[in-house]
């Protein structure tokens, strides 16, 4: 039951949190899936394939970018960076934040809301609500954080402030 | 203050004591102390988002004086001779944990201080466990629960529930507002969820399953499948039975997800749409008007004459309220991971049922019990959804066939198009006033889909006239409906069951979720007609100095209070109140905004909660904020509508759902409780749908009997309001 054909593997050579990446991959596949299954980078969700929900948010070259919908061939020379590359150690503004609000409830969307956040933080130092709104409504989260993530990016970026 | 601890997903865990076991002390099943000075405490309930694992932690910690940067917190596995609660559900999680764990903490505690006493040769009563450690007070010596594990294991157990436990006013873990034990984890992507399983060698699958309820796979061809790069095997799998609930269809085996769902839309598949083609929400909906003057097969509560009272009622009143099929739309889909051995099967499930699972994999498999070991993993989000065992059948029917491990995956399409769904659920009630303005009579008939229908618990086919157990039908189809303590003479719930094919099951909240919005709803009606102010219609409605009465009084006046209720508003804006008795006791104020276009904002909620002792009040105040953001889903937009015999909606742009734009302040106030903790998971869902409903009646005038709300009906709305 091997596969026969249909497969066009292209040789891709990516950086995934800071680190050079080679591989052997078809095309068209998401980066989502490339990340993981085959890097093993987990904290990257999969939530909708539609790019609806934003479980699977990631950052190219700084910018949050919904990975389910990318095609890894179109990532290029782009940096990839995932929660797992955010910090080494939880350390990010952004986390702390999170965590000094205790925003996660399941936290299966947290990783796509605190990659969204950063990049939002990293373009625009001091969103107001309007600003946090339009950044954050694309990002799902069913159990309900979102009042805490709101006071979290809130946090995050008066601590830049000072 | 970070706590470690991790999940054993790839290792072979099923005995709480490790190989180590004579390096540690392991009083019980659920602790085990090295001599490196590790705390592990095994939580039996899983954490689904509702921080099982932080109270678990919190009062083992309080009992045994825990030093917090010594915990490390693992899932129980799968051993129903040690482990009887592998399994949430029904808020009753935190306040079932309430003794056992402490107990638990009181019992290592004890032979710790038994050790030390010994080891120094002092009085036991001079050995005081204090942060992790025990000290000999008059010296000042200490030794920590490491230093003491090989001697306390050396002593005979003492039995639990034998130690002495603290008073409340003694507490000083419970009560505190303590972060997540797993906050760092869900921060920094580290925290694995049941997709997030990886085993060596493991393949990835998808099913193609038959989308029509009742329907069945006619004919299938695999051959373009079989060509996509990485796919390694399809076949067919049938569907189980009611019990199970599986639809049944073609299962894709591949080396990743992807190529597993390349190979399924490869596939070219053939249903046969079954019994129940002509299935639709318009035809429910008719049977269910039917079902409401149909004799009652079910009479819930029969206080008085209710029937007799509102004939002769001076005033009578009625109304219906409706609200449709939800999902619970978790944000990390149903999956599953199995791998089929000669001698056993293991199983990696994001679950809030582990024990369930095993009975069940082990009957369909004929391994035995101790043959199927379940590794409870995170799962994100539930709502009840994964009380259910649908999704491990499948999985290892999968499995079974492939004798690999494999990771069984739910796309959001399958997840939103196979679920067990709230029931569809249709009430009218009725009232009466005698001639002095005295509510006398209350009647409710309530309609649905049952949930027991669904048969969850037998193998019998599809049948409404199942419902024989009374306790079943109250926990299931009506709790929430009866107006006690509200002190109305004649009361009668009487309950129609509507026949479907769509599976139903518990949805945050269950019957209440739709009960509370008809009666808090109806309430505010009544209290409208009698030219009562909503708050002091309940009020005098509560005039007895029971206990109940006492609590429900306190809610309503504190979140009255706080949220400004009797402040005067501008156009357009509307407050309303709702509250909820049995158990924890809540009231909610909701504040809404109505456009002139209809649009409706939900601003602010302000929300009072009497739950007993709240163990973590910020999970309390977690808790309350999540279920009203999740139970306003349904409010707004949430609808699962069927067509053609399957559900219409299939991910996020049709099943639409709260955002953050959309989500209100919300302020949590928590009554000072030296009562048995009661739960909280459910209880802020109950609420908002009326609270809502009566908030824009406030802004407009207009009733709101149908969930979600119909912006049609309140466009213009400023305009009525003034004729």
């Amino acid at each position: 039951m091997d596969c026969m054909y249909g497969a066009l593997v292209t040789h891709l050579s990516l950086s995934v949190n800071a680190k050079p990446v080679e591989l052997d991959i078809e095309p068209e596949t998401p980066l989502l899936w490339v990340l993981r299954d085959t890097l093993g980078l987990t904290g990257t969700k999969y939530g909708c394939a539609r790019g609806l929900c934003g479980a699977c948010t990631v950052h190219l070259d700084g910018v949050a970018v919904r990975s389910c919908l990318m095609p890894i061939a179109s990532v290029g020379a782009k940096r990839i960076t995932t929660i797992e590359g955010l910090s080494s150690d939880g350390s990010h503004p952004v986390q702390r934040a999170w965590i000094a609000e205790v925003v996660p409830q399941c936290g299966y969307c947290q990783s796509g809301q605190i990659m969204q956040a950063a990049s939002l933080l990293a373009q625009t130092g001091n969103p107001t609500d309007e600003q946090i709104d339009a950044a954050m409504s694309g990002n799902i989260c069913r159990c309900g954080t979102y009042q805490r993530i709101r006071r979290a990016i809130k946090r995050a970026a008066a601590k830049r402030d000072s | 203050m970070l706590l470690g601890f991790h999940l054993p997903v790839s290792g072979r865990v099923r005995r709480p004591a490790p190989s180590a076991a004579a390096e540690a002390f392991v009083p019980n099943a659920w602790l085990r102390i090295t001599t490196d000075n590790r705390i592990t405490i095994l939580a039996e309930k899983p954490e689904l988002g509702q921080g099982s694992w932080t109270y678990t932690a919190m009062l083992v910690a309080e009992e045994l004086e825990l030093d917090w940067t010594t915990i490390q917190l693992e899932q129980a596995p799968t051993n129903p001779a040690i482990y009887k609660g592998l399994r949430t559900g029904g808020s009753g999680g935190a306040s079932a944990s309430f003794l056992p764990l402490r107990q638990v903490g009181a019992q290592a505690r004890e032979m710790l201080r038994t050790g030390a006493a010994a080891h120094w040769s002092v009085p036991l009563q001079e050995c005081v466990a204090r942060n992790g450690s025990i000290v000999h007070t008059p010296t000042n010596r200490s030794l920590t629960y490491g230093e003491l594990a090989i001697a306390a294991a050396r002593l005979p157990a003492v039995a639990l529930g034998e130690a002495r436990l603290k008073r409340a006013e003694d507490f000083h873990v419970i009560g505190q507002g303590i972060p997540r034990v797993d906050l760092h984890s869900k921060v920094s992507g580290s925290a694995r969820f049941g997709i997030d399983v990886r085993v060596p060698s493991m393949l990835y699958a998808v099913v193609a399953r038959c989308p029509y309820f009742g329907g069945r796979l006619k004919a299938f061809d695999a051959a373009g499948a079989r060509t996509v790069s990485g796919v390694r095997a399809v076949f067919q799998i049938s569907p189980l039975p009611r019990r199970y609930n599986t639809a049944g269809g073609v299962a894709v085996v591949a080396d990743s997800t992807w190529a597993a769902l390349q190979g399924r839309k490869a596939l070219t598949l053939e249903w046969e749409k079954g019994p129940g083609e002509n299935e639709s929400t318009a035809a429910l909906r008719g049977r269910v008007l039917q079902a409401v003057s149909a004799p009652a097969t079910f009479t819930a509560v029969n206080r008085g004459d209710a029937i007799a009272a509102i004939e002769k009622a001076a005033t009578l009143h009625h109304a219906s309220y409706e609200s449709p099929f939800q999902a619970h739309a978790t944000m990390e889909p149903m999956n599953t991971t199995v791998h089929v051995r000669d001698v056993e099967i293991e199983i990696w499930s994001p679950t809030q049922f582990a024990d369930e699972i095993q009975r069940e994999i082990s009957a369909l498999s004929g391994y035995s019990i101790d043959k199927v070991i379940v590794h409870t993993t995170l799962s994100g989000g539930s709502f009840g959804r994964r009380y259910q065992w649908d999704y491990a059948a499948e999985a290892f029917q999968v499995a079974n066939v492939v004798r690999r491990p494999v990771q069984l995956m739910w796309t959001r399409e399958d997840d939103m198009q196979h679920d067990f769904y709230r029931p569809y659920n249709f009430q009218w009630l009725s009232a009466g006033f005698d001639a002095s303005g005295k509510l006398t009579a209350w009647r409710t008939r309530i309609a649905t889909t049952p949930i027991a229908g669904t048969n969850l618990y037998t193998d019998q086919t599809e049948s409404p006239g199942n419902l024989q157990d009374p306790a079943t039908v109250a926990a299931l189809e009506w709790y929430g409906a009866d107006v006690e303590p509200y002190s109305i003479p004649h009361h009668r719930i009487d309950y129609v069951p509507v026949e479907s094919r769509v599976p139903r099951s518990w949805w945050r909240s269950v019957s209440s979720s739709y009960t509370a919005f008809a009666k808090e709803c109806f309430v505010d009606e009544l209290a409208h007609l009698s030219g009562r102010d909503p708050l002091q219609f309940r009020l005098e409605l509560l005039p007895q100095d029971d206990t109940e009465s006492r609590r429900v009084r306190r809610v309503l006046q504190m979140a009255a209070e706080k949220a400004a209720w009797g402040k005067p508003r501008p156009k357009g804006f509307g407050r309303g109140i709702a509250c909820r008795f049995g158990g924890s006791v809540s009231a909610q104020v909701a504040e809404v905004a109505v456009g002139n276009d209809g649009s409706v904002r939900v601003l602010r909620v302000v929300s009072a909660v009497d739950c007993g002792i709240a163990i973590n009040p910020d999970g309390v105040r977690a808790m309350t904020e999540g279920a009203i953001n999740f139970a306003l889903t349904a409010v707004l937009f949430g609808e699962i509508t069927i067509e053609n015999g399957r559900v219409e909606q299939s991910n996020f742009h049709d099943y639409r759902v709260l955002r953050l734009n959309e989500a209100p302040e919300i302020e949590v106030h928590i009554v000072p409780s030296i009562e048995e903790p009661t739960g909280v998971g459910e209880l802020g869902s109950m609420l908002i749908g009326p609270a809502v409903a009566n908030a824009i009646f406030n802004a407009t005038g207009i009733r709101v009997r149908r969930l979600p709300i119909n912006r049609k009906l309140l466009r213009g709305s400023w305009r009525r309001e003034n004729t």
